[in-house]
């Protein structure tokens, strides 16, 4: 036990890179949030849009930086969160007979385990959903107005023809085709149990944003009487706000499709 | 006052012989309890009661029975010090309850707390972690100079005293879910980081602190804030995100 001075074995140490991340994927789910809510836009324009932006998004040297980091957050939150729960279990090796815990705190904040757990199955069957579909999936092609193919730049070739996943024209190789993705995400939520299955994620996630957006602040420290009270608050607003508009993406995809 | 009916309780009171053996809840029913006894004279009622019959009166800690010295520690109907709020269980009152309750009487349950009989449990952890950093090293045998020499602001002299009021019952512990010591060490260190005497030895004060608490085998803190709810000084939470702020400076100095 003499080596738990040491940075990674410290109990508090491992709460801030708890924060760090967790706070960090906060404002991953805002740049996400501003990224499907263009869904919303069903006409061929706002498709097309959709398409452009999934090329950039999966194109963009800077966006890539940040999804690895996206990716590191969320593997190294539940990493980190798996041991500190274990952890916490070892400290109360004989439990309470009987114990009132709804009286002293909420239910959210009891369960962090099990709600990351139920968000880290959500994000997994997410990632097969779409973004495996969309790397290596047999996806529907974007296609102008005129119905010819389009290139991942947006350009289009007239005349042109798809084969396994590149637009020829004439014979020649021209570039690659833009993937539909819209289309995917469009098809996948006509089925009512995966948009369910969405709808509890978001709910999931809104409970852990209801605990974790306050406790990533108290564990870095930043508190004091002045600003916490607007950390609480703006920290139940974004745990509402943000998941609902998530959620009624895949119900409204259901509904008006 | 003696004209209050007296209540039938029935008490399910843990009972373990000593350290080693397994307890269990032992069931004892009570009659003519009076609504203005403290819950600790209630216990003694029952221990006299069991006395009389010759069998082992029930363990518990208790001292000053009045708030201040964080002796009594017990786990009532599923909360540190029973049901009320800012007392501790001497300060609880049997009209707190209702005539015909049932009432759990548990120790505080934590890996570094044992249990060393009944009700009663080795606290110790906490003299251990106060050992490691919860003092300044000032010479005060003699030439104690006097104490308004140092202007300290009036905010952080209130703050400091406000820490300073932790009885050090273990109610935190009690209460936390991962029976983390977070409260009890943030206010002890804060007591001196907010006062000026405290800032030479701040930094090696807080990782000691810190280190001797995680040693001692308290959980980590989750931030429920079960402890400011059931301590019943009202230490207040701020304590903790000040250590954690503190140890986060010091880790990056040495």
């Amino acid at each position: 036990m003499s080596e738990s001075k040491g940075l990674l074995k410290s109990h508090i140490v491992k709460k801030y890179w708890m924060a760090a991340t967790g706070l960090f994927l906060c404002l991953f789910l805002v740049g996400h949030l501003a990224g499907n809510l263009q869904l919303f836009m069903t006409s061929y324009e706002g498709q097309l849009q959709f398409n452009e932006y999934a090329v950039f998004m999966t194109t963009n040297p800077a966006v890539k930086i940040l999804s690895y980091l996206t990716y590191f957050s969320i593997l190294f939150h539940a990493v980190d969160g798996v041991v500190i729960t274990l952890n916490n279990r070892k400290a109360r090796p004989e439990q309470y007979a009987y114990s009132k815990p709804g009286k002293n705190s909420m239910w959210s904040s009891r369960n962090m385990g099990i709600l990351g757990t139920i968000i880290f199955v959500y994000i997994v069957v997410h990632m097969q959903n779409f973004w495996y579909e969309y790397k290596f999936g047999e996806t529907p092609y974007m296609l102008s107005d005129n119905g010819a193919p389009l290139l991942m730049d947006g350009s289009e070739v007239k005349g042109g023809e798809i084969q396994n996943g590149a637009v020829y024209l004439n014979g020649d190789q021209v570039g690659d085709a833009m993937r539909d993705l819209y289309t995917v995400v469009q098809s996948s939520f006509q089925e009512p149990l995966l948009v369910a299955f969405y709808v509890l994620g978001m709910i999931a996630i809104a409970f852990h944003l209801v605990h974790g957006f306050q406790s990533g602040f108290q564990s870095l420290g930043l508190r004091n009487p002045k600003y916490s009270p607007l950390i609480m608050k703006a920290g139940y607003a974004f745990a509402i706000i943000v998941p609902l508009l998530f959620a009624i993406i895949p119900i409204y995809m259901l509904i008006v499709a | 006052m003696s004209t209050a009916k007296g209540m039938k309780l029935t008490l399910k009171v843990w009972r373990q012989k000593n350290a080693e053996s397994k307890g269990n809840l032992e069931t004892y029913e009570l009659e003519d309890v009076s609504p203005d006894s403290s819950f600790l004279e209630m216990l003694d009622i029952l221990n006299d009661g069991l006395i009389q019959k010759g069998e082992t009166p029930v363990e518990f800690d208790h001292d000053c029975r009045e708030g201040i010295c964080g002796s009594c520690s017990l786990y009532i109907n599923g909360e540190p010090h029973g049901p009320g709020r800012r007392i501790t269980t001497c300060q609880l009152h049997m009209r707190s309850f209702n005539d015909g309750d049932t009432i759990y009487v548990e120790p505080w349950r934590a890996k570094a707390f044992p249990v060393i009989k009944d009700l009663v449990v080795d606290r110790s952890a906490f003299d251990r972690i106060q050992h490691a950093g919860g003092y300044i090293s000032v010479n005060t045998s003699g030439n104690t100079q006097d104490a308004n020499a140092i202007p300290v602001e009036k905010e952080n002299a209130d703050q400091a005293f406000d820490a300073a009021t932790c009885i050090g019952c273990g109610a935190c512990v009690a209460a936390c879910k991962n029976a983390s010591a977070s409260l009890f060490v943030s206010a002890k260190i804060s007591q001196y980081a907010l006062l000026p005497q405290g800032q030479v030895e701040a930094k090696d004060r807080v990782q000691n602190m810190v280190k001797q608490a995680q040693e001692e085998g308290f959980g980590p803190c989750s931030n429920t804030g079960a402890c400011e709810i059931e301590c019943p000084k009202g230490i207040s939470l701020e304590n903790i995100a000040r250590m954690n702020r503190e140890y986060l400076a010091a880790s990056l100095a040495k």
